[in-house]
């Protein structure tokens, strides 16, 4: 369980996340949907601790994230995330970049850790493309390959920060299955992200950020169906 | 027109003599590529480190090395040094000095290699639970390599051609030593240094193309 | 504090040095600057028949230690029976080097003005010589400073060994201080001192300048 408890974020002299109150369950798949400079994706780096907040707790599992004493590098093996920028590692290929964390972090075996980057990327439907370098692949494939090796650590959760957004409209699709496919199998989910439809489609509940906080939060055919708050029936009036 | 008549077979003959000198040339330089290297690392992880001491420590080497001139840095090594009660021979002083030089410039050619590298890729490492020890060392370290590698060859050139200040100091066993002895005993001075330009010429190109090859191999991607 | 002996004199002894050093290097910087204008235009407009000899010649001057290029060019000149002074064979011979390091930093300058800039003008109306003037040389002066910047120090650091030919710069002036003195390091240390001097706050106006202009689309 990730528990966000009254959490304020600042920029400087911009606040971007004030007062934020969340709890996510196991295997629950949430949505946060909101316009540029709600905060959506500033929660996720505070979440694995990536950024550091002003205010409030944010725990999971029991460890509080921002704690002194917590050992941030152990924390991040249970947290998955895959950011806007897929970030793959140029120098390796598709297969040593997946198998990198699991042997350096985990301390897996080599063998080990092919064995299970080779299922990995084959669930995600990379399994031809091991050897290859990534700069040889298209976005929608770094991307999915980002996917992978974050799964590849066998995570409790998966945070995704607006995943497609820096793809080709006809490579989102693929990353979109993908996803989907890991929702339906029962990993615990926060999806960032700007496409309404699959929202709607994945969501156990969906949050709308605005201004900061979570203005409304329910499940999909609510909060996209039939929205409560006039801020949530403008937004999604403007991207639909 | 001209009333000199030039003498190359004199040069010709001494020509093993000078291949021999291009040998301890090449030592030179090799020696104090490695040791400016593993300087120049410590120093960019010196400058990382966040502690003002050592990472002050880091910049006034590299600002020394790259303002002042190299033939400086080798006088102060040969004759300099002599305060301390050290008295360093021609051969270590220049490779001393020349080493000095080359950690200056290559810790600065990997500070702009490391800049070039974006932020995101030790965030994703680190993402994975890596420390940032780690996200450096199997991450960001390699692609700086990478970037540094063509940098790099150029200082291993220009520390092929720094050995010739050697004579400055009394160097007289590598190739522009030899040639420099030669000409004290014959006069014969355009000659030799002719022939003296080729070779390092032929080194320089050489090294070039070796690293090219070589970056072709290893950076495949 | 300091116990030396060391007189305002020998201070003035070395300002002759680096008066020498800044001479030097000047005359090279300006005639190798101009030379490698020229040079840098031909190897970029040129056709291959002149500039791969060009850039073959030019390469020769990067790849010989600078202290080997003096010795021959005083060999040259007295075979030659040219009769030149210390001073004229070391500014030919740092010109020479300058110009050739120069050639490269023009012609990245030029190539770096984007072709389509240069149709346009030229589909305008404006001759060669028009475009290169007002389009071009503005543009690639603005590429080309920080690193032309950069070879100017280097040339500043590179004249110490014109004391090779004789000439007493600052690093000779130092060493004859130092043999007289028998004071190495506080002598060298004030040698070195001037020369940072001279050389640290230009390189951070380049280094500034470079930040400033980098393309920030």
């Amino acid at each position: 369980m990730i528990e966000i408890e009254n959490v304020r974020k600042s920029f400087g002299q911009l606040e971007v996340l004030k007062g934020i109150n969340l709890t996510v369950k196991k295997g629950e798949v949430l949505t946060i949907i909101g316009g540029s400079g709600s905060g959506k994706s500033t929660l996720l780096t505070c979440i694995n601790g990536l950024e550091t907040i002003d205010a409030g707790r944010i725990v999971v599992d029991g460890t509080d994230v921002h704690a002194k004493g917590t050992d941030l590098n152990k924390l991040r093996r249970k947290l998955g995330i895959v950011f806007q920028q897929f970030n793959a590692f140029p120098h390796l290929t598709v297969l040593e970049n997946v198998m990198l964390a699991p042997v350096k972090v985990l301390g897996q075996s080599k063998a080990e850790a092919e064995a299970m980057a080779v299922k990995q990327l084959s669930h995600v439907g990379l399994g031809d493309k091991l050897k290859v370098y990534p700069s040889r692949m298209s976005g929608g494939q770094q991307q999915r390959m980002a996917i992978a090796r974050a799964l590849a650590m066998s995570p409790d959760y998966m945070l995704f920060d607006e995943v497609t957004s820096a793809l080709d409209p006809q490579l989102v699709g693929e990353v979109l299955d993908t996803m989907r496919l890991l929702s339906s199998e029962g990993m615990t989910m926060i999806v960032v992200t700007h496409e309404i439809a699959f929202a709607r489609e994945v969501s156990d509940r969906v949050a709308f950020f605005h201004k900061g906080r979570i203005h409304e939060i329910g499940p999909p055919a609510q909060v996209i169906g039939a929205p409560q708050q006039p801020e949530t029936a403008a937004f999604l009036k403007s991207v639909l | 027109m001209i009333s000199y008549s030039f003498h190359w077979n004199q040069a010709f003959k001494a020509l093993p003599q000078m291949l021999d000198g291009a040998l301890v040339t090449l030592q030179i330089a090799i020696l104090s590529m490695v040791v400016g290297l593993a300087v120049a690392l410590a120093l960019t992880l010196f400058r990382l480190s966040g502690n003002r001491a050592l990472s002050g420590f880091a910049t006034g080497w590299v600002e020394i090395a790259r303002n002042t001139p190299a033939l400086f840095q080798i006088y102060m090594a040969h004759f300099g040094l002599g305060n301390f009660g050290i008295h360093l021979s021609p051969y270590t002083a220049l490779l001393v000095g020349i080493a000095f030089n080359n950690a200056g410039y290559l810790a600065e050619n990997f500070r702009g290699a490391l800049k070039a590298i974006p932020d995101t890729q030790a965030r994703a490492g680190r993402s994975l639970g890596m420390t940032p020890l780690q996200a450096f060392r199997y991450i960001v370290l390699p692609q700086m390599l990478r970037v540094a590698f063509l940098p790099a060859t150029n200082q291993m050139v220009w520390a092929i051609l720094m050995t010739s200040l050697g004579v400055t100091v009394g160097m007289n066993t590598d190739l522009a030593g030899v040639t420099q002895e030669l000409n004290a005993r014959s006069f014969r001075t355009f000659e030799f240094f002719a022939i003296a330009a080729v070779i390092y010429y032929l080194i320089a190109k050489a090294v070039t193309l070796i690293a090219r090859l070589f970056a072709a191999r290893m950076f495949r991607y | 504090m300091f116990d030396t002996s060391l007189t305002l004199a020998d201070l003035g002894f070395l300002a002759q040095g680096a008066a020498m050093t800044l001479a030097v290097t000047a005359v090279s910087v300006i005639a190798g600057t101009i030379l490698g204008i020229v040079f840098g235009v031909i190897r970029n407009q040129a056709g291959p028949y002149w500039s791969i000899p060009l850039t073959f010649l030019l390469d020769v001057f990067r790849s010989v230690p600078l202290l080997i290029q003096l010795v021959l060019g005083n060999a040259a000149q007295s075979i030659f029976k040219l009769g030149w002074p210390p001073f004229t064979t070391s500014c030919v011979v740092l010109s020479l080097y300058t110009a050739a390091y120069c050639t490269e930093i023009v012609r990245g300058g030029i190539s770096s003005v984007p072709a389509t800039t240069r149709r346009a003008a030229r589909s305008l109306g404006l001759t060669w010589w028009q475009d290169m003037r007002y389009i071009v040389a503005p543009l690639a002066t603005r590429v080309s400073l920080p690193a032309w910047i950069g070879l100017t120090l280097g040339v500043m650091k590179d004249s110490a060994l014109v004391l090779w030919l004789g000439l007493i710069e600052l690093l000779r002036a130092s060493q004859i201080l130092v043999t007289r003195l028998q004071e190495p390091l506080f002598i060298l240390i004030i040698c070195g001192a001037i020369y940072f001097i001279i050389s640290f706050p230009v390189a951070r106006l380049g280094g500034y300048l470079e930040k400033r202009w980098s393309p920030n689309d």
